[in-house]
């Protein structure tokens, strides 16, 4: 990977003295990824350019230090070696120190003069966002010129590279103008080959000073190069703001939705957000009003014994664990990684004895009859059903409703006909890219009068959300009484 | 003094301190078997004196002895015993798991016991102690028969106990040493022809046989069997029917030359109670029997129904044959009461499982015991009347109904093959009908669509053909059920899943990292010296299980929807997302079948094949755009300006030094793009367009079960011609596989093989699979590697990275461990034949299920359990 500084006019040979290397030495420097290599291509009077070529090892990487990283994806197939990652951050850092850190040795008025730049990134990954390089550089003052190539030329099916050239040119000071590289490359990339903790968000705010509070995609910007980690994005914004408190921010900054992927409960998938992500105003309130429904179904049931099938990340145990109506509570879910989550989150091993006998949490899976399951008063299965292929589902109705056999089962599962009305939604696609399926009002309730027949429930059914006239609620709920 | 005890038992030694107990119990049982209250009391208090820690120290103890005695082993239990109510709870304990409880009481002089107390440091208590004991263990001697003990023993005096001989006596229902081969027939109900007319086609004879000249009961002829089969009867011989008592005389005089095993069933206990003068109900039949008994002789009945009450009296609630392998009882038994003696265990045999409710007919309502079954041992049973032997967990009910109109049926053992003649008319009216009309799903089928979360949770070991005990841990299983749980195709579909494979060792050839040579030595110093090669194909793995038509679908896999086969990954995944190609596909493979004639070459209605599905785009389509293409664009897109950057800088530097430098990084950046060239072409020669069913290449390579067998006993060129057969009935969808059979041992035959492999990479082939020619081969160390692959120079770029190739990059990726990998290789495919040999013998599914699960999670990343 290779990033190109060049700059013109009278003063363009002073470019040596600003990056502290010399015109007419080829420099290398080792790093823990493979080599740096400095050079300049040109060097006139009025126009010299300096390349810093990146000379990444896969084979090393993988099998030292970087083995079990997610960073090189586990794979000697990887982008890592022709892409701008937080590998330039670190060599830039490194190599260009001086000139990041505004500094000039033999001439110092230069780090404080603005020069004509023009910077080239031959492959920034932007990860399918490519409409993001001008809307993150233009603010910062960049003319931005951007290409678009095929994947591969033979499949043009294939769709277009997430790599873009990228040209940018500005009249700055060079260390503004490496500052910005440093944080918005890996930004773009939305990978880093370190583990990104509190460190990383003071890095972000000490060199995002001047610029960064005020910049109309602080949020994108900070999501992305802290990984989506919602709690350094949140404080990061905090102190962001502060720095800001002039600025009328115009995207409401904490909105927990954006930051948070909207909670999915049964089958949590990190990478996919719900399309209601990117809909403001919709998941969190939607899944607020899921559970509060959901919740009040069980208290009005008189359920003293409660299951959460599918208890993904804990957020309904969390309610029922909070009402003293409910004396017996476990959670289930099929993912480990989730109950963990959702162990922690309730602050699990901290229970006493009491409280041990009262909440539970299992791993297991619903379309295996399970001996634990037996003898509770309610079930609740919250977003569940559509997780599964549509085959199983005759395993998940018989391990429910005649292996469980609790006396109430407090089901939800999305309304299809409601999709349409959000329009982020794209037409016949499913909300959750696990979804195998969604259903219709008439879908839903005619598998729940099948069920309920079949092995001796009632059912009875309501909707959760805003309603629409002609395509009811978000959410369906099918609450089943055992004859 | 000989001392009988039955060879599962709890004894309990009874007698003051110092009595002798525990050298006695070291001399005479081995020393797991004897659990004394003094260890007891030292493990929970390290002080065995400490009669503070008594309370603790006997729940201990009773711990032990409840697990011991469900295992079902002999215990002795070495603490005084004196007092009643310290026997009381052992013997509920031994009624619990139905064994008996013996005593061997240690009454002897005070002085003996004193004597030895005093020389024991350890023991601080003093004579009126022992003489407490003794107070307590004589007034409880009369009474033993009435606490529970089913034999007790009494040591008087020294020369007593020195002279004790223990002799362990097998249990009344332990014919373990008997392994058969066994018919084993169904409820009589005094149909004796049908008897007679079976026992011919099971080809018993009747020979001479000396008869007891005072004996009514038994015939001076007998049907033995001329290879020495032997019939188990499930009992009922009496009642309803036109014959009992010819049926009892044929039944008593063949299980009175060895000719048979009887097992009693209800209706012939109820007769003996009759024959004894209890007053009992004559319902159910039994006139029909007492009919026939008046029909005899006056001066002979007498004798007779004497030599029936023995006969009826002497039979055993059930019996246990092949070393535990077969149980027979007249209505079945649970796992927990095999060889188990009690009250409640012959209720259970003669009766079933029942709650002492009846039903709608008057019929008493009966738990599903079978339902529940789990163990190992078949167990074999009659008393409710079926339209059909089947079976279910490995138990099934051979009563076909024959006095209701139904037939006679045998179960003939190890063959497990089913020989039933019809009842010649009704003698009967069943007060339920019980020949309706079959289920569309078998008793195992209904019980199978739900599997028990229990036979997947948790630590597992699996016990496979080729290699015992598999473990699999609980944090692969983890991962698995969760796989399983979301991704997976219907368990009763995943009936196999294929194992890893490992590559060859590396090659030190110049340039290359595998070469046919390596795979070659591996098999050659294993002493496997003819093995196949056969051609790689890049594309994705794919399990196919295809049956012949809906019906076939239904009976063989209980799917119920329609569906005719399925095409699944190597983690047992639907193929494709659009079900629609699958079908294409299953149907294109079904026509294939039907033209090739393979149902009837096999006769068989379903086939399970393991083959490759081309093209690789097809299905890693999101895997080639993010990596493989990405790779490529980003490659390309990158290393053009780097090069020209590089050669605008050299063109700038005089000095020779800093030249040479950047030569140097010029040279290593122009292979890479030469290398991103070939790697573009590498991926790309794996991928095409699919827009119809033609443009899919399904390759099949293993053909690996059809119905009743397992095709792993024949080699890989026999699976190779079969399958091209089947592939030449469809060559627009189907590839046969290319091979080469080489002879490990001649360098002319390595010199074929390894040109072979050069000219199939060459022209653009993934490389080659090398496997031993028979499908499982041993050497001196083990089960030896089923398969190595050999990949092409140009295709491990794909594997290792456009560059892989350069001396620097290759000379780190030659050191790779195979070891762990190979030993899961052949774990894996250990488990996957037995999963298939399960499905073949038509095992619950749940043991099928364990082996795909277990290779499954061998596969998984283990998730990290730390609670």
């Amino acid at each position: 990977m290779l990033l190109t500084l060049e700059t013109t006019g009278p003063e363009a040979t002073k470019l040596s003295y600003l990056l502290h290397k010399h015109p007419d030495k080829v420099q290398s420097f080792s790093m823990s990824f493979g080599k740096v290599h400095v050079y300049y291509p040109r060097y006139e009077s009025d126009c010299a350019v300096a390349c810093m070529l990146l000379e990444v090892d896969p084979v090393g990487m993988l099998r030292g230090a970087y083995r079990d990283s997610d960073f090189m994806l586990g794979q000697y197939v990887n982008d890592r070696p022709f892409v701008a990652s937080s590998f330039m951050s670190v060599a830039i850092a490194q190599v260009y120190s001086s000139a990041i850190g505004g500094k000039c040795k033999d001439y110092p008025q230069l780090a404080s003069t603005p020069f004509p730049w023009t910077a080239r990134i031959d492959s920034l990954a932007t990860r399918g966002d490519s409409q993001w390089v001008e809307r993150v550089f233009e603010p910062l003052g960049y003319t931005v010129s951007t290409r678009f190539e095929l994947l591969d030329s033979q499949f043009p099916q294939w769709g277009v590279s997430p790599y873009v050239p990228t040209v940018l040119s500005k009249t700055c000071l060079l260390s503004e103008l490496l500052t910005h590289l440093y944080v918005l490359i890996p930004a773009f990339d939305n990978n880093k080959h370190y583990f990104v903790g509190e460190e990383e968000l003071d890095k972000l705010l000490e060199r995002g000073q001047g610029w960064l509070a005020s910049h109309p995609h602080k949020e994108w910007i900070a999501r992305r190069y802290l990984r989506g980690r919602a709690n350094l994005v949140r404080s990061a914004l905090e102190r962001l703001i502060e720095a800001d408190a002039s600025n009328e921010p115009d995207e409401p900054p904490l909105a927990d939705v954006a930051i948070s992927p909207a909670q999915d409960l049964t089958y949590r998938d990190d990478n996919k957000e719900t399309p209601g992500a990117t809909d403001p105003e919709l998941p969190a309130r939607l899944n607020t009003q899921r559970y509060a429904a959901v919740l009040e179904e069980l208290v009005a049931c008189g359920a003293k014994s409660v299951l959460d099938l599918g208890c993904g990340e804990g957020r309904l145990l969390r309610d029922l664990v909070k009402n003293s109506q409910f004396e017996r509570i476990v959670g289930m879910d099929v993912s480990y990684k989730s109950l963990e989550i959702a162990r922690k989150r309730l602050r699990f091993d901290a229970f006493d004895e009491r409280q041990r006998a009262r909440v539970d949490l299992l791993h297991g899976s619903l379309i295996y009859k399970d001996r634990r399951l037996q003898g509770f008063d309610a079930a609740a299965v919250v977003e569940v059903i559509e997780h599964l292929e549509p085959n199983r589902l005759e395993s998940l109705a018989k391990v429910l409703f005649t292996q469980a056999c609790p006396k109430h089962v407090v089901l939800t599962t999305p309304n299809k006909e409601y999709n349409s009305v959000w329009e982020s939604l794209p037409a016949g696609q499913f909300r959750h890219a696990d979804h195998r399926f969604e259903w219709t009002r008439a879908e839903f309730q005619a598998w729940g009068n099948r069920i309920a027949a079949l092995y001796g429930y009632r059912v009875e059914y309501k909707g959760i959300g805003s309603e629409d006239p002609d395509r009811g609620t978000p959410t369906q709920l099918g609450v089943f009484h055992r004859d | 003094m000989r001392l009988e005890i039955p060879e599962l038992a709890l004894v309990l030694l009874i007698g003051p301190s110092g009595a002798g107990k525990s050298t006695f119990a070291r001399r005479h049982f081995l020393s797991h078997e004897v659990i004394s209250s003094d260890q007891c009391r030292g493990w929970v208090s390290n002080d065995e004196n400490d009669q503070g820690a008594s309370p603790d120290a006997f729940k201990l103890l009773y711990y032990l002895v409840e697990i011991r005695l469900r295992r079902g082993l002999l215990t002795v239990i070495d603490a005084t015993n004196v007092a009643p109510e310290d026997r009381k709870g052992l013997i509920a304990l031994a009624k619990k798991h139905h064994c008996f409880a013996v005593g061997i009481v240690f009454n002897l002089p005070d002085s003996i016991c004193i004597e030895r107390n005093l020389q024991r440091p350890d023991r601080s208590f003093g004579a009126n102690v022992i003489y407490r004991q003794k107070q307590l263990l004589r007034k409880g001697l009369g009474r033993l028969k009435l606490e529970g003990f089913r034999y007790s023993f009494v040591l008087k005096t020294q020369e007593d106990v020195d002279s004790v001989q223990i002799v362990r006596t097998p249990l009344w229902t332990n014919r373990k040493s008997q392994t058969g081969p066994f018919d084993i027939i169904g409820d009589l109900h005094g149909c004796c022809d049908e008897l007679e007319e079976l026992l011919e086609q099971l080809g018993y004879c009747y020979e001479d046989c000396e008869k007891p000249l005072d004996s009514e009961l038994l015939m001076d002829r007998v049907p033995k069997h001329p290879q020495g089969r032997r019939v188990i009867f499930v009992g009922d011989y009496v009642d309803r029917g036109p014959r009992s008592v010819d049926t009892l005389r044929l039944v008593a005089t063949m299980a009175h030359h060895g000719s048979a095993f009887c097992l009693p069933g209800n209706h012939d206990t109820k007769l003996l109670k009759k024959l004894n003068g209890s007053d009992v109900q004559i319902k159910h039949g039994l006139a029909e029997t007492i009919a026939d008994f008046e029909r005899l002789p006056e001066a002979s009945r007498g004798r007779l129904e004497e030599e029936l009450k023995s006969f009826i009296d002497g039979l055993v609630s059930h019996l246990v044959f092949d070393a535990g392998k077969l149980v027979v009882a007249h209505a079945g038994l649970k796992l927990e009461y095999h060889g188990r003696t009690s009250g409640r265990v012959r209720e259970f045999c003669l009766y079933g499982d029942t709650t002492g409710e009846v039903d709608e007919f008057g019929l008493p309502i009966r738990l599903d015991w079978a339902r529940e079954y789990r163990g190992e041992a078949c167990v074999v049973y009659g008393h409710t009347p079926v339209a059909r032997a089947e079976w279910l967990n490995r138990t099934v009910n051979v009563d076909t109904g024959c006095v209701f109109g139904g037939a006679l049926t045998a179960l003939r053992y190890p063959e497990q093959e089913f020989v039933s003649v019809p009842a010649r008319r009704v003698y009967c009216e069943p007060s339920k009908p019980f020949l309706v009309e079959a289920d569309s799903l078998t008793a195992q089928q209904q019980c199978d669509h739900l599997l028990d979360i229990e036979d997947v949770l948790g630590k597992r070991v699996i016990n496979t053909g080729l290699i015992s005990n598999v473990t699999i841990r609980e944090e692969n299983g983890i991962a698995a059920i969760e796989t399983l749980s979301r991704f997976a195709v219907d368990p009763r579909w995943l009936i196999y899943l294929p194992p890893t494979m490992s590559p060859s060792e590396t090659s030190s050839q110049p340039g290359l990292l595998e070469h046919p040579q390596e795979a070659f030595e591996y098999y050659r110093a294993q002493g496997v010296h003819r093995v196949v090669c056969e051609e790689k194909h890049m594309g994705s793995r794919a399990v196919v299980v295809l049956c012949k038509d809906p019906q076939a679908a239904l009976d063989r896999f209980g799917i119920e929807d329609g569906g005719t086969g399925v095409i699944y990954t190597r983690t047992g995944r639907r193929f494709h997302p659009d079900i629609q190609i699958e079908r294409e596909l299953i149907d294109r493979l079904r026509e294939a079948c039907n033209r090739s004639g393979f149902w009837e070459e096999f006769s068989t209605d379903w086939v399970c094949l393991d083959c490759e599905l081309m093209p690789w785009s097809a299905k890693a389509l999101e895997l080639l755009k993010t990596q493989y293409a990405a790779v490529g664009a980003a490659g390309r897109m990158n290393l053009d300006p780097v090069l020209g950057s590089l050669a605008q800088a050299r063109s700038r530097i005089g000095d020779p030094e800093q030249l040479a430098l950047i030569e140097d990084v010029e040279g290593r950046f122009g292979n890479r793009r030469k290398s991103i060239d070939r790697f573009v072409d590498a991926y790309r020669r794996y991928c095409w367009q699919v827009e119809s069913l033609e443009d899919w290449k399904l390759a099949p390579f293993h053909l690996l079960a059809t119905e009743g067998r397992l095709h792993t006993d024949k080699d890989h060129c026999w699976h190779m011609d079969k399958l091209r057969l089947l592939c030449e009935a469809d060559s627009q969808v189907l590839l046969a596989t290319e091979y080469l059979e080489v002879d490990v041992s001649s360098s002319e035959s390595i010199l074929e093989g390894t040109q072979w492999w050069m000219a199939k990479t060459s022209l653009g082939a993934e490389g080659m699979v090398v496997k031993p020619l028979s499908w499982i081969a041993r050497s001196k160390s083990g089960l030896v590697q089923p398969a190595i692959k050999c990949r092409g120079k140009e295709y491990l770029r794909i594997i290792y990275g456009p560059d892989y190739d350069t001396e620097e990059n290759l000379t780190r990726l030659r050191k790779r461990g195979l070891g762990r990998k190979r030993s899961l290789a052949i774990r894996e495919f250990s488990l996957g034949l037995e999963g298939l040999e399960r499905f073949v013998k038509q095992d619950p599914l749940r043991k099928v299920h364990e082996c795909v699960f277990g290779v499954l999670a061998l596969e998984s990343e283990p998730v990290i359990v730390d609670c």
